[in-house]
């Protein structure tokens, strides 16, 4: 039951772009068209659900026990960089269509705050090794929904009739905004 | 351009032609995220400009040692021993802010402008002039978000830096919220972008 709640938590009502902020940059890079923000969504729910894993086992195994907490950080960081790299490269050897439609969006995962926040929040709330894998899983399931719910509306942004000014990053941010009002319905679920 | 005028040049860019957060859009975690008071706003954003301050002279004092492939990580790296400084810093001095701040303090780590600031402009110059380039991102940086935070917190909460404005005040509960952040940054982009629009035609 906790462990559902987490993964509702993830994707909903603590939802890692409309709530927390992590992972603004992707959100508002790739969100252009719909097919790329799938894709996206998908990479980086998978460095998530990894990332989770790996930063769990090296702080549970090697940082507490050996007293290194004021290595977290750095060793996190590069624990992501070195995954978001295998993940390119299998992406690159399987997927190579979709390889070129994300293009510079992959290797900048390593610097989606929402991958290293997510590392973050796991060791805040001292999550067991079950409750960080499944709260990696929704907290890329709940980016994707936000990406690709965003990548639906910009499309339609793109023929609409926007002040001049407003055009890009200003009309982004507001629908973001009142997207993350909608999602602050949800938190009656919980 | 005498020396001199230039170097003024790269500080002002920061504030104004290349401000980071409303001219290219980096670092929008942290300008969303902690800017619902002025005075988190603020801290915020001189522990961003002094990890980018500290981290632009290592780089750029090492700019000629480090190999070509394996730069990014090592920017990391840099950049990650700085942000683990400041958040030791902040959690011993200013337990409140610190806890406050929460987990985008050490989240400054992945923020985007300062490994911009690295890539472009700290590996290919001398030091002096990266440290004026890191101070003008710095202040420009810390400008938005305390603008930010000071809208918000006087329209979310009615006070400014923790003092209060109006007595009775209907608080505009949205505002101290995620969705106000988006909507007000985004007023905030789209103003900047008007003024200059005027300014550019201003000069023709």
């Amino acid at each position: 039951m906790e462990i559902l709640l987490i993964f509702i938590a993830a994707v909903l009502t603590q939802n890692f772009v409309l709530h927390y902020f992590l992972g603004i940059c992707p959100f508002l890079g790739v969100s252009g068209k719909s097919n790329s923000a799938f894709g996206m969504g998908i990479a980086t729910t998978f460095v998530m659900t990894l990332a989770a894993m790996a930063t769990w086992l090296i702080n549970h195994f090697i940082l507490v026990p050996f007293e290194l907490k004021f290595l977290q950080y750095v060793s996190f960081i590069i624990v992501i960089a070195g995954l978001v790299q295998l993940v390119e490269m299998f992406v690159h050897k399987v997927f190579s269509d979709l390889y070129r439609v994300l293009g510079i969006y992959l290797p900048l995962i390593t610097t989606n705050c929402a991958i290293l926040g997510l590392t973050l929040f796991m060791v805040m709330r001292d999550y067991t090794f079950l409750q960080a894998v499944i709260f990696g899983l929704g907290a890329g399931a709940g980016f994707t929904l936000a990406l690709i719910i965003m990548a639906g509306i910009r499309e339609e942004l793109e023929f609409s009739n926007i002040p001049d000014c407003f055009r890009g990053a200003g009309i982004t941010l507001i629908t973001a905004g009142i997207l993350a009002l909608a999602f602050m319905g949800f938190s009656g679920i919980i | 351009m005498s020396d001199e005028s230039s170097l003024r040049f790269e500080f002002i860019k920061g504030i104004w032609h290349e401000n980071p957060v409303l001219r290219q859009l980096l670092g929008m975690c942290p300008t969303l995220a902690v800017t619902t008071t002025a005075l988190n706003g603020f801290t915020m954003g001189v522990a961003t400009s002094f990890v980018l301050f500290s981290s632009s002279i290592v780089v750029s004092l090492l700019r000629k040692v480090i190999p070509q492939q394996i730069r990014i990580p090592v920017y990391t790296i840099i950049i990650a021993t700085f942000v683990t400084i400041a958040d030791l810093f902040l959690a011993a001095e200013f337990p409140e802010l610190s806890k406050a701040l929460g987990p985008y303090v050490p989240l400054i780590v992945v923020n985007c402008i300062i490994l911009g600031r690295q890539e472009i402009f700290s590996s290919k110059n001398p030091v002096y002039k990266s440290v004026v380039d890191a101070l003008g991102m710095g202040s420009g940086f810390i400008l938005t978000l305390v603008i930010l935070g000071s809208v918000r917190e006087i329209l979310g909460t009615g006070s400014f830096f923790n003092i209060i404005l109006f007595d009775n005040f209907q608080k505009w509960v949205i505002m101290a919220l995620p969705a106000g952040a988006f909507i007000s940054l985004g007023f905030f982009v789209a103003l900047v972008n008007f003024v200059s629009k005027k300014q550019a035609t201003g000069y023709k």
